[in-house]
């Protein structure tokens, strides 16, 4: 329903967007495999690769079978008690741990469930001697689910809530079963989303880091993001880091194809301006159980929060804040976040305009179908190009020109762009398809098109979910520790940075009083996100 | 006893509207409920489904009172303008949650949901998706989940307001046919005078959370000719 | 759209101020590790201190840690800005005179004390410490001995180290250990498996774990108590003294082949190990100084534990095995 002038440039976005991806990955990993290193190509398939190799898809599958398999009945109970005191607060707790620095999450999960945590004191009073270890494999697994969970529930949910208020009102009439309601109404509904959903955990947790070596307990917890950044940080190894990530990206591509296989519906249905009731939610036994499920997730997202809390509170906090280096970290963070945020919207629309752009034509020709897979793919998979190796990467193409550091912050705030990419295409994608369903034929009728049709017609009903996404992206560059510790310069100071930096100087007070202030940005952040949603439900 | 539909002095408050019916709904009839909108029709009829529960008041169906009974334990089937048929499943199990909201069929069974959806002009139907159904589709897909529950009582919410001119008229005379065929009591929100003149046997008129009338169709609409604004496409 | 305009404006000043700083007068620019510049650390006023007797302006960059300094050099190569990096230590040495970017400075360094009469023509130590396990006194009131104590103590009491794959103290660890048991090391290793309560990519998330009580002991430096003792005024974290000898990091500082005004360079290097430098490093860097302070250092560097035996495996034997060594590691480690 689109001009072909629409069409047109909806796919020159999209290919320019894919272009643009592709040659600054590949710019950087060019560079780094023409750079004639000392000691190229030491052994790659060692046992040792196999063994991280395994444990790295272990741990990951794990990670993303447990993160999934909680956020569905969390999501489903908050879809069905649309209205309560505190919920939209349940909702901005679980867009926190996104935007936590690993560390800083590992050390709250320690305080509720470390060997001198909350959770072992409990157990201790009642009476049981040995401490609960979390270190090893259920520590990661812990860790990762804290993480995701809340990810997965605020995805799952807003499928859920997409739903039409027609199908509640319906099972209710048909005097559905909460059994019925889920295996026809709702599994339906989530099943087509996830397998995106598990991709993108599995996605994050195979390419972490930091807390699968805190908490992972030796060596035989590796991941090969560890591995890649051991070939370039300590061996200056390129092609040996460069095959590793292409070992990552290859696998996550293959476990990413695998998910996508699964059977899943694929008819989208539009919201409907009717109010929600959910009377299969009025039965005691519904209140009780949602209540349940509802306490146990927010307890368990926030008792290690509440834990970062407790700790920042003991630092000095006004001091910290006026400390010389906050406001230019602060700054800087903030500087990048908006950039990085903006940049991975902007993508994310062109990309999503591109592919409805190619749906809409009724035969696609191959060239076309190929971009639209490629756009689909290309906004998944930089996820997993690990950062280290665009940033050494590019240090050497920009050291051409001399002075590196005035490019740091553009190139932190591109790569955090592309890590965000995922997480805002998936924000804006849904929303995006309602609203051309809902308007295409209309703004085609009255001949609207170009930047009267951004304003008029597209502008008011997308500026929520492009605040969402933006928030989501601008959270997740926050929390980023940043890629090119490489490039340093004293310009170039976030807050993550400060907070280890201030751990690295033996300041644990004061870099737990940062990390509280960090999560509370990101908290504010959220909030901007998720304004003007009351509204919305009531219109 | 009464053993149609009875409102008495049912009273809700939401948010800031209060809504107070009291009115009788006649049994075997089609009744259309009309008024300007944010009048409360919609909030009427979601009482009578169990949508909503009154703050005070009685509701009874056939002779029962049902003013705190769950939906599906009334004898009641509901028909929307939109979304009647969840998108992801297929024609037939969609009718066939009519009979088992957890699909355990028997061979009967599934004779009669072949049979409802050859009555609504559905045959061969049965495994098509809704997404591959025209709007008139859908809704007779809708009329036949109606025919196999077998409900004495038929709500429906602005059921053809989304359908065109042409559409409206054969929906009208289905919705007629089933009706001389099962006998049952409609009651049908609609804005659209011709379907109200068509169609129904009486008219419950609703302004401002009130009943303000209720009489047969030939007295309501001398009295309300120029209340009603014709929608597009009549006259 | 402001936030963005702020941002270019930002970056045009910094692509400037280098120019600015040119046309000022000579600069100095020292490649570092980040904890070095940071606020608490001794860079900025060892930058100062320099600055009021070079009429020249010090440009300290820091990157992540010493291994990143190297890296980033042998990135850079010839064109490097750097003209001194500062911060690369006993076990990189090789490695970066294999670079060939470095020149022997030829200062008078006999002012430099360090133990195990460490001596370099081209990387002059400014500052050293002992790798030592830190304790817990709440905790643990029968601490290690010696390193054999530690590998085989009581499995109960946890250890956070390093991983010698991503960090500078895990590597210490690995040669310490390497020092004292030879070929056995890998028995070793799985023996003291058992007591490693994890291990971390770098010293701060271990050091982190330590002092919020998730493990009794960490793998960290003698002079780490001092810390405590003079900004905490606690003596609740302690080093354990082992007879069997402790493994030193001596950090070093090196001029570069490039350099644009090697006189300048060396300058620094002398001034570096100058008591008006070396006063600065104890209670900044929290290390050990390399050379004679004006006064005596605070009383709390008094109750440190002072190793009798100092353990030290040439660079070139590191650089040859390293990676060998840390296969036994991951092997050791990593069985069931």
């Amino acid at each position: 329903m689109l001009t072909a002038a629409e069409r047109r440039r909806g796919i020159g976005a999209g290919l320019t967007v894919l272009a643009a991806v592709l040659l600054f990955v590949g710019t950087a990993v060019a560079t780094l495999l023409a750079w004639d290193g000392d000691q190229s190509a030491s052994r790659l398939f060692t046992s040792y690769t196999w063994s991280i190799l395994r444990f790295t898809l272990l741990q990951a599958a794990l990670s993303t079978l447990l993160s999934v398999a909680f956020a569905i009945p969390v999501a489903l109970a908050l879809a069905r008690r649309p209205r309560f005191a505190g919920r939209t607060w349940i909702l901005r707790l679980m867009a926190l741990p996104m935007g936590l620095p690993a560390l800083v999450g590992a050390l709250g999960l320690l305080g509720v469930w470390g060997r001198q945590g909350v959770m072992n004191g409990w157990l201790n009073t009642a009476g049981l001697e040995q401490p609960v270890s979390v270190y090893g494999l259920s520590g990661i697994l812990l860790a990762h689910t804290f993480f995701n969970i809340p990810l997965a529930v605020r995805l799952l949910l807003a499928v859920l809530e997409r739903l039409p208020a027609e199908y509640w009102l319906l099972s209710a009439s048909l005097g559905m079963k909460p059994v019925s309601i889920f295996r026809f109404v709702e599994w339906p509904a989530l099943a087509r989303v996830v397998p995106g959903v598990a991709g993108l955990v599995f996605m994050l947790c195979a390419t972490s880091f930091t807390l699968v070596l805190v908490l992972g307990g030796g060596p035989a917890a590796t991941t090969l993001e560890v591995a890649i950044y051991q070939a370039l940080r300590f061996d200056f190894d390129p092609p040996r880091a460069i095959a590793l990530a292409f070992l990552q990206i290859a696998l996550t591509a293959a476990v990413i194809a695998l998910i996508a296989l699964l059977p899943a519906a694929t008819d989208t249905v539009r919201t409907a301006g009717r109010k929600v009731l959910r009377l299969d939610g009025r039965s005691a036994a519904s209140r009780l159980w949602d209540g349940l499920i509802i306490a146990a997730a927010v307890i368990f997202v926030a008792s290690p929060l509440l834990s970062v809390l407790v700790a920042g509170l003991r630092a000095d906090l006004w001091k910290l804040v006026n400390g010389p280096r906050f406001i230019q970290a602060a700054t800087t963070s903030l500087i990048i976040a908006v950039t990085a945020g903006v940049i991975a919207v902007t993508a994310s629309l062109a990309i999503i305009t591109a592919r409805q752009a190619i749906k809409d034509r009724r035969d696609p020709n191959l060239a076309e179908r190929l971009l639209s897979i490629s756009l689909a793919g290309t906004s998944s998979l930089v996820l997993v190009v690990p950062p280290i190796i665009l940033g050494t990467g590019w240090f050497l193409v920009l050291r051409q020109l001399g002075n590196v550091a005035p490019f740091a912050p553009y190139l932190v705030a591109i790569i955090n762009a592309m890590m965000a990419l995922p997480f805002a295409v998936r924000v804006l994608e849904p929303a995006l398809q309602d609203h051309r369903h809902q308007t295409a034929r209309l703004a085609a009728a009255l001949g609207v098109t170009g930047p009267a049709k951004w304003r008029l017609i597209d502008l008011p009903v997308l500026t929520r979910p492009v605040l969402t996404a933006l928030s989501f992206a601008m959270a997740l560059s926050l929390g980023d520790l940043g890629a090119v510790a490489l490039f340093g310069s004293s310009d170039l100071v976030t807050l993550p940075w400060l907070v280890y930096s201030t751990l690295s100087s033996y300041r644990t007070n004061d870099a737990d009083g940062l990390a509280l202030i960090l999560g509370a940005i990101c908290l504010a952040l959220t909030i901007l996100g998720t304004a003007g949603q009351k509204e919305h439900k009531h219109a | 006893m009464h053993d149609g539909i009875v409102l008495e002095q049912v009273a809700l408050k939401l948010g800031t509207t209060s809504f107070d019916f009291d009115c009788r709904i006649e049994t075997g009839a089609i009744t259309a409920i009309a008024g300007p909108s944010g009048a409360g029709k919609s909030t009427l009829l979601n009482l009578i489904a169990g949508f909503e529960r009154p703050q005070s008041g009685r509701i009874l169906i056939a002779g029962t009172d049902q003013t705190v009974s769950h939906p599906s334990k009334r004898p009641i089937s509901v028909v929307f303008q939109d979304h009647n048929l969840f998108a992801h499943l297929d024609i037939f199990t969609n009718v066939a949650l009519g009979i088992s909201p957890s699909m355990r069929l028997s061979s009967t069974d599934r004779d009669n949901i072949e049979t409802a959806l050859s009555r609504v002009g559905l045959a061969g139907f049965g495994k098509r998706m809704p997404g591959s159904l025209s709007g008139g589709e859908k809704q007779r897909a809708a009329f036949a989940r109606a025919l196999v529950r077998n409900k004495p009582v038929l709500l429906l919410d602005e059921p053809f307001a989304s359908l065109d001119a042409d559409l409206r008229l054969q929906m009208a005379d289905l919705l007629l046919k089933l009706h001389h065929e099962t006998g049952n009591t409609v009651v049908m929100i609609t804005h659209d005078r011709e379907e109200i003149a068509r169609v129904a046997d009486r008219v419950v008129r609703v302004e401002a959370g009130r009943v303000i009338s209720n009489e047969a169709t030939m007295d309501y609409l001398p009295r309300f000719a120029a209340a009603v604004s014709p929608p597009s496409g009549s006259m | 759209m402001r936030g963005i305009s702020t941002f270019l404006l930002a970056a045009t000043a910094a692509v400037l101020a280098p120019f600015a700083a040119k046309a000022q007068d000579k600069t100095l620019t020292v490649y570092t590790y980040e904890s070095f510049t940071s606020d608490w650390g001794p860079g900025p006023k060892i930058k100062a201190e320099f600055e009021k007797t070079c009429a020249c302006t010090v440009n300290l960059i820091g990157v992540a840690d010493g291994v990143a300094l190297l890296t980033r050099l042998k990135l850079e190569g010839e064109g490097s800005e750097a003209d001194i990096a500062l911060g690369l230590d006993t076990s990189l040495i090789s490695e970066a005179k294999a670079t060939g970017l470095f020149e022997a400075n030829g200062i008078e360094k006999s002012a430099v004390k360090v133990p195990g009469n460490y001596a370099d023509d081209t990387f002059l130590p400014y500052d050293y410490g002992h790798f030592a396990v830190i304790y817990d006194t709440q905790t643990i009131k029968t601490p290690p001995k010696s390193l054999k104590d530690l590998i085989e103590g009581d499995t109960s009491q946890k250890i956070a180290i390093q991983d010698p794959r991503t960090s500078t103290p895990g590597l210490g660890l690995l040669l310490w250990v390497k020092a004292v048991y030879g070929d056995k090391a890998p028995e070793a290793w799985a023996k003291l498996k058992d007591r490693v309560l994890t291990v971390t990519p770098g010293w701060s998330e271990a050091y982190g774990l330590f002092t919020k009580g998730e493990a009794p002991m960490v793998l960290s430096y003698t002079t780490s108590p001092a810390y405590h003792m003079v900004e905490e005024k606690t003596d609740r974290y302690q080093a354990a003294s082992f007879s069997d000898g402790h493994y030193i990091q001596i950090e070093v500082a090196g001029m570069l082949k490039h350099a644009k005004d090697k006189d300048l360079a060396k300058s620094f290097l002398t001034f570096l190990i100058s008591p008006a430098a070396q006063d600065i490093i104890p209670t900044t860097n929290w290390m050990m100084p390399a050379a004679a302070t004006s006064a005596p250092l605070p009383d709390a560097f008094d109750k440190l534990v002072k190793p009798a035996n100092t353990l030290l495996i040439g660079s070139d034997e590191v650089a040859k095995n390293r990676q060998a060594w840390i296969d036994e590691w991951l092997t050791a480690m990593s069985r069931k």
